[in-house]
């Protein structure tokens, strides 16, 4: 029975995520490209670094990078928190 | 670990910093940056923890932490540098002091003293990053099994 139920839930999440690929935009053409362009075009003159992902990360969008470096960081004192009791 | 691995993570580990570092510094003109380059320095750190064992590394676990505590708060500090405008705005780009050289737009051969704060953040994150994973990868390593302390 749960086996079953195991193949049908499989089979579900297979469909599912076909019908997602179906339905996918070619590659190379977003619904919108507004943003794309811009970057594009100002990262060099704006932020003056010839790597437009660095140029994104660290400035347009460096509230994520500051939320990546939080879960680093939470990671590690996870990490620490619970290997330290049990090194005891 | 044997003498052979002894041997090339010996010869590695200065290769695999220097990597690192290369990726971290040329992070605003070259794919890469802060944290691909730091796992590169880690993962040359996480070799020498495997090869020479955890205990080569154990007196360095207050040098990563603090490691990792100033490239956090080097990063926000960074940050807060352009609150003038708005926070992480990059008041030293094209400014002309500290990696303010202007770039042309299009293709360009690209120069190291570019970019303004970015740089900047990159080493910050790039030693956060590096810290950090070995950290991790040390305690696993002291603390994670039976054998092998």
């Amino acid at each position: 029975m749960r086996r079953w139920l195991a193949i049908a839930a499989f089979l579900l999440a297979c469909g599912f995520l076909i019908m997602g690929a179906l339905a996918l935009r070619p590659f190379g053409k977003p619904a919108r490209a507004e943003m794309d362009e811009y970057f594009n075009r100002f990262s060099q003159p704006e932020v003056a670094a010839n790597n437009a992902v660095t140029a994104i990360v660290f400035d347009y969008r460096g509230y994520d990078t500051l939320g990546e470096a939080t879960v680093l960081f939470v990671a590690v004192t996870g990490v620490a928190l619970i290997l330290r009791r049990l090194g005891k | 670990m044997t003498v052979v691995v002894r041997t090339i993570s010996r010869i590695l580990l200065p290769v695999g910093l220097a990597f690192g570092g290369y990726v971290v510094m040329h992070g605003h003109l070259t794919p890469g940056g802060g944290f691909q380059g730091g796992a590169v320095a880690a993962s040359a750190l996480a070799l020498v923890i495997v090869a020479f064992g955890a205990a080569s590394l154990k007196g360095k676990k207050g040098l990563l932490s603090v490691l990792e505590s100033l490239g956090g708060v080097a990063f926000a500090a960074l940050g807060f540098l352009g609150l003038g405008v708005t926070f992480f705005a990059n008041v030293l780009a094209g400014a002309g002091g500290l990696f303010g050289r202007p770039v042309p737009y299009g293709p360009n051969p690209g120069d190291l003293n570019t970019a303004g704060t970015l740089p900047l953040m990159n080493w910050a994150v790039g030693f956060k990053v590096l810290a950090g994973l070995s950290a991790v990868v040390l305690l696993f390593a002291l603390f994670g099994g039976k054998d092998d302390r």
